[in-house]
């Protein structure tokens, strides 16, 4: 097994003799060396170059491979027709690119993305967009549970109703949800900002460590450690500026909307006495 | 405090407040505010050009970039890396936090998309397609 691993061309490279010591890496350079705007290595597309698939009788690998193609030959727009809800289409595009998808997608659509402007006409199934890193996804219509699972960045905007555990686990970017969520959303959220139009499920922002929540529909309870805040001016005009983008418009205006945050009690729960956690739960 | 020396702590002291940092010689949370949302009056033009070339209306993931401090330097978390990227000493910091997420946001940018970034590396040894 040594002897296989020791083959690698990554050994050729030289990338198991570095020493690295710390709990960080502290890297250094010039803010002048560079003027690129994408990924080394990415596909240099043009957005006015559009291509169209029909992937009705194709399978999610085979969609994913002719997207790649694509973006290989420049293509920047890109229309899947006939997704037919199937499963894990759309993800990992790591590219700039515009790519709409005709239909609606099952579950695990768009995850993994890290730059697209995406469109759905359509509805998405479970974890839509999970660990999605940069870019646009919009939904015409609804989504279902666990909608931008452990997002890091980017925009994911749902014009209808979503399901329960909305954002869990997010770590970064915007969740904008145009109705309602269902239960648990912003579950164990740790930053990032999600807005909802409508109404909220029960346990909004249950064990939260940071981040913001926007609503602008009744909530029906916050979580453990989830708390009332109090909207900034900067924080007005974001979400005034955010919604705009979308098409969207809170019920009463921005500045009515509540703003949710984390009581921060649950920080250093370990260090806390058996009775001050009860107090906290 | 002055509003000069209340965003230079984490440059000017150790900033380990509460008896528990003191103790353990670390801080504990984020050294800067995670959810203060950007201002768009203080894009730099190279921002500018990077949004327009995504086909974006704002900041999009890079909301979530904030200058931070690292070891007493200013520095920026690069989650590609799993690490912070010094700022470079001759860079001037303004005295307002929005002004200099956006010397942040556009620091990390050119970091990423430069050719000397670890990933080039670890993708061309890597890379399954």
């Amino acid at each position: 097994m040594a002897e296989m691993t020791s083959k690698h061309k990554s050994y050729d490279m030289g990338m198991h003799t570095e020493l690295l010591r710390g709990r960080s890496q502290q890297i250094l350079f010039s803010a002048e060396e560079s003027e690129n705007f994408v990924y080394p290595g990415s596909f240099d597309v043009d957005f006015d170059k559009r291509s169209e698939i029909d992937a009705g009788e194709m399978t999610a690998t085979a969609i994913t491979v002719k997207i790649r193609e694509l973006m290989g030959q420049g293509f920047g727009h890109i229309v899947v027709k006939n997704p037919l809800a199937k499963h894990s289409l759309g993800v990992g595009i790591l590219n700039r690119l515009k790519l709409d998808f005709e239909g609606s997608l099952g579950y695990f659509g768009c995850g993994l993305i890290d730059g697209p402007n995406v469109r759905i006409h359509g509805r998405v199934g479970w974890s839509c967009a999970e660990n999605m890193l940069a870019g646009t996804v919009v939904i015409d219509k609804n989504a279902g549970s666990c909608f931008g699972a452990a997002i890091r960045g980017g925009d994911l905007v749902c014009k209808g109703d979503v399901g329960a555990r909305t954002g869990i686990n997010m770590k970064g970017g915007t969740i904008l949800v145009g109705g309602r969520t269902g239960a648990f959303s912003a579950f164990m959220m740790q930053r990032g900002r999600m807005v909802i139009l409508g109404d909220a499920g029960m346990n909004l922002g249950d064990s939260m460590y940071d981040g913001t929540i926007f609503v602008g529909g009744k909530i029906q309870s916050l979580g453990v450690d989830a708390i009332p805040g109090e909207m900034t001016d900067v924080e007005i005009k974001w979400l005034g500026r955010k919604l705009a983008m979308y098409g969207l418009k809170a019920p009463k205006g921005v500045a009515k909307m509540q703003k949710i945050v984390a009581g921060k009690q649950l920080w250093n729960y370990d260090n806390l006495e058996p009775a001050e956690k009860k107090i906290i739960l | 405090m002055g509003k000069k020396a209340k965003i230079d702590r984490y440059l000017d002291s150790d900033g380990l407040d509460s008896k528990r940092e003191q103790e353990i010689g670390q801080h504990i949370g984020y050294r800067y505010d995670v959810n203060l949302v950007p201002d768009h009056s203080h894009l730099t033009p190279y921002l500018k050009k990077y949004i327009n070339l995504m086909g974006w209306q704002d900041l999009n993931w890079l909301e979530d970039v904030h200058l931070g401090y690292e070891e007493g330097k200013a520095a920026v978390f690069d989650r590609n890396i799993n690490g912070w990227v010094s700022v470079p000493d001759d860079v001037k910091l303004p005295d307002n936090q929005q002004e200099r997420d956006m010397i942040a946001r556009e620091l990390l940018l050119k970091f990423q998309m430069s050719k000397r970034h670890p990933l080039v590396q670890l993708k061309a040894a890597y890379k399954k397609f």
